[in-house]
């Protein structure tokens, strides 16, 4: 583990890993984590690129990764809000039966 | 009244007749009210115009001009002009207008349509009054063609009757035929003049510098420019007026009412063709002897005899005092060519006075015999209207030149000035002729309607010759008939030195010098012998209409079939001109058959062949192409719209698919 091909393998498997979880789970939690961890292997590619591009000295890669992270919180706050919304006004919180995103 | 506000005077009578059309057709009584209030107050009016020319005690032209449009920086000017000649001429029209008028209430008081008849009475005399104040060629010519038309509305009044129609339509034709000349004449005289306006501080086309240099310019045949341009107005003129050869509209506009044909003759239409000349005179006379002045002297003294003889075979009781007018306007056109405008107008006014009396003396006898014409069937009838009889006698011996009367100062008048014409002899001697005709034919006519036996079963006992609406006109034409001759009397030219701007000076010795005294001796002869021959070959004792034939006829039956026919002039004019029209007319079609109307096919033809190809490809290529295109994108949005399922997984699911085909493309491009 010490080559960034390593990590950006890694990180693809870990994207893939959260596109398979969004796209095949049903529970709407389940896609949100999902996401999240689409979103980590993001983060995971900029502190790679960071660590081994030309100029590892300038914390620059990690400060995007902060952002990100505080960012990805903010968003699952909404996420979770938006999802309780969802059950409270259909009583369900399984993606497939939401249908009306769309007109 | 200041010449500014001197359009009042065509206003009121114009204003009445626009009143008058929006009144409904039972407020006959309010109508005539209305049309003969205005027509006075138009006469005042002129009155206090005429005042207005008194008062600088010299010769005064006042005149008032505006601009009535722009064109680029050509403005174009109109206005009045108040001089001697207008104000005599708006005095006569209005006041002799008038009087017609307040006859026309009673002659028309049956009528159905009399609202309308004085909506147009008013229009013809408002386009009349419009005419003599008009300071400007253009103007003038615009209100000449409103008489026209209103002289056909009126003349066509009992437009039921067919001769009645085609009667106006005749005298519109041919004073048209005169039209055309007057309108060359304007045009050419605006191209070469400049302006159309009269007097316009030294640059009107009838003022000094202008007319001299018309005179100055000479064109083809070393004719002079202002010789051409009046004869063709002259032409106009002669149409108007009713001169030979343009004289034949006239004798058939007896058939509108009797009123009417009063105003045409007298006051209104035909006087515009003498007033037109008396305005234009500067024009007339621009070069010495002016061949423009000549030709008014020979048709006028050639119309004054012709006409009177053509009078002398008339049976029709109106058709007889028509052929005196274009008899009469012939002396007018002669007093004018041969000694200026004053002389004219002079004839001109007393004539109007004179010839309104007897066409309305003549309308009374109409209306109280049951609307009978023809003086074989009239007769005795001085028993049965003593007043009618008085007046008309008055006015018959005004026209025929009696002494001391009106038309005998105004006629020795004209003979005065033909005599001592440097050109020829031969008009003095016509205007001799037809002034001894003229005492012949009247007579002839006093006689058949008023003395002899009485020969008309259907006179009207109820008819009131006295009614006030019919005497007042009567009795004040009667007295302008008599004493109007005194102002123009060759001792005490006070109407001649008005007109031309001089103060008369009574001067006995003119009146019993040699020429004047001779001149007024022949007068008198001729109109007393005239009266005498007439009054031996048609006395009562001597001839019978009912049972005789006219002792001309007996006499001379060829000479007399001439004259009842009018010298066959409306046949000759059938035969040649209205013949060459129709021929003309009928080329044309045969023309526009065959040649044409077969291009305007073809053509059409050709246009609907372009226009069909041009929807055949509208529609097959265009309309087609247009369809399957929206086709299309209908489709298309169809499936996109299939794809859009409202699940946010699906929605993921293609953004992940794109993110897989751009790894794909950029993997793809990277190895290349």
């Amino acid at each position: 583990m010490d080559s960034l091909s390593d990590y950006l393998l890694l990180s693809a498997l870990l994207f893939s890993l959260g596109l398979c979880v969004t796209l095949v789970r049903r529970h709407a939690i389940l896609v949100l984590i999902g996401i999240e961890l689409m979103l980590n292997a993001a983060n995971l590619n900029f502190i790679a690129f960071w660590r081994f591009g030309p100029n590892p000295e300038a914390l620059d890669g990690l400060l995007f990764v902060l952002f990100s992270l505080a960012v990805a919180a903010a968003e699952a706050a909404v996420g979770l809000a938006l999802i309780l919304a969802v059950y409270r006004r259909y009583s369900v919180t399984d993606v497939e039966n939401i249908d009306e995103l769309k007109g | 009244m200041a010449v500014e506000w001197l359009w009042l005077i065509p206003a009121l009578p114009l204003l009445a007749a626009g009143v008058l059309t929006l009144l409904p057709t039972t407020a006959g009584r309010a109508a005539s009210f209305v049309a003969t209030g205005s027509m006075f107050l138009s006469f005042v009016f002129s009155g206090l115009a005429w005042l207005t020319t008194l008062d600088q005690g010299e010769f005064s032209r006042t005149t008032f001009d505006f601009v009535w449009f722009k064109t680029g920086t050509a403005a174009l000017k109109i206005g009045w002009v108040l001089d001697p000649l207008t104000a005599v001429m708006l005095l006569t029209v209005s006041l002799v207008g008038s009087l017609i008028f307040l006859f026309s209430v009673g002659y028309l008081a049956r009528e159905e349509r009399r609202v309308t008849f004085f909506a147009h009475l008013s229009f013809f005399a408002a386009a009349m009054l419009g005419l003599v104040i008009a300071n400007n060629l253009l103007l003038l010519f615009v209100c000449w063609e409103l008489v026209g038309l209103a002289s056909w509305l009126l003349i066509g009044f009992w437009f039921r009757k067919p001769e009645a129609a085609a009667a106006a339509r005749k005298a519109f034709v041919v004073t048209h035929i005169g039209d055309m000349g007057f309108f060359v004449g304007m045009i050419w005289l605006a191209s070469v003049a400049g302006t159309l306006q009269f007097f316009d501080a030294g640059a009107g086309c009838l003022e000094e510098t202008v007319v001299h240099s018309l005179g100055a310019a000479t064109i083809l045949g070393g004719l002079a420019l202002s010789t051409v341009i009046t004869l063709l107005v002259l032409w106009g003129a002669m149409g108007k007026s009713g001169q030979v050869p343009l004289h034949v509209w006239l004798p058939d506009a007896m058939e509108g009412p009797t009123p009417v044909s009063a105003l045409i003759h007298a006051a209104a239409m035909v006087a515009a063709g003498v007033y037109l000349l008396a305005r234009l005179f500067p024009l007339l006379d621009a070069v010495p002897d002016s061949g423009s002045l000549v030709a008014v002297t020979w048709v006028g003294s050639l119309t004054a005899f012709f006409a009177a003889l053509v009078a002398l075979g008339q049976t029709d009781l109106k058709r007889i005092l028509a052929w005196s007018t274009i008899s009469q306007l012939g002396y007018m056109m002669l007093g004018l060519g041969t000694g200026g405008p004053a002389v004219a107008m002079f004839h001109l006014v007393t004539h109007a006075f004179f010839k309104a009396l007897l066409f309305l003396g003549a309308g009374s006898v109409i209306q109280a015999c049951g609307h009978e014409q023809d003086i074989r069937r009239l007769g005795g009838l001085r028993r049965r209207m003593p007043f009618t009889f008085g007046v008309y006698a008055i006015g018959m011996l005004a026209l025929a030149g009696f002494p001391f009367l009106s038309g005998f100062w105004s006629k020795e008048a004209i003979f005065h000035s033909a005599q001592v014409w440097e050109v020829s002899r031969i008009p003095f001697v016509l205007a001799v002729a037809g002034a001894l005709l003229t005492a012949v034919y009247m007579t002839r006519q006093m006689v058949y309607v008023f003395f002899g036996e009485h020969r008309n079963s259907s006179f009207q006992k109820s008819f009131s010759e006295r009614a006030v609406v019919t005497a007042v006109p009567l009795a004040a034409l009667a007295c302008g008939a008599i004493t109007l001759g005194f102002l123009g009397t060759q001792a005490f030219p006070l109407f001649q030195e008005y007109l031309e701007g001089e103060t008369a000076v009574l001067a006995w010795g003119d009146l019993i010098g040699w020429g004047s005294l001779g001149l007024i001796a022949l007068s008198t002869l001729l109109s007393v012998g005239g009266m005498a021959l007439a009054w031996g070959i048609y006395r009562p004792s001597q001839f019978d209409p009912a049972r005789q034939q006219d002792p001309l006829n007996r006499w001379f039956p060829r000479i007399f079939r001439w004259l009842e026919n009018q010298f066959f002039l409306d046949e000759w004019y059938r035969q040649t001109v209205v013949r060459g029209t129709c021929l003309a007319g009928r080329g044309a079609e045969v023309l526009d058959r065959l040649i044409w109307g077969p291009v305007v096919r073809l053509c059409a033809a050709l246009v609907q062949t372009v226009a069909w190809c041009s929807r055949l490809a509208d529609e097959q290529l265009v309309n087609r192409g247009f369809d399957r295109v929206c086709r299309a994108v209908r489709q298309g949005a169809a499936w996109c719209s299939e794809r859009q399922n409202g699940r946010v997984q699906t929605y993921i699911k293609y953004v992940g698919a794109s993110l897989a085909l751009v790894v794909w493309v950029l993997i793809l491009i990277d190895r290349s």
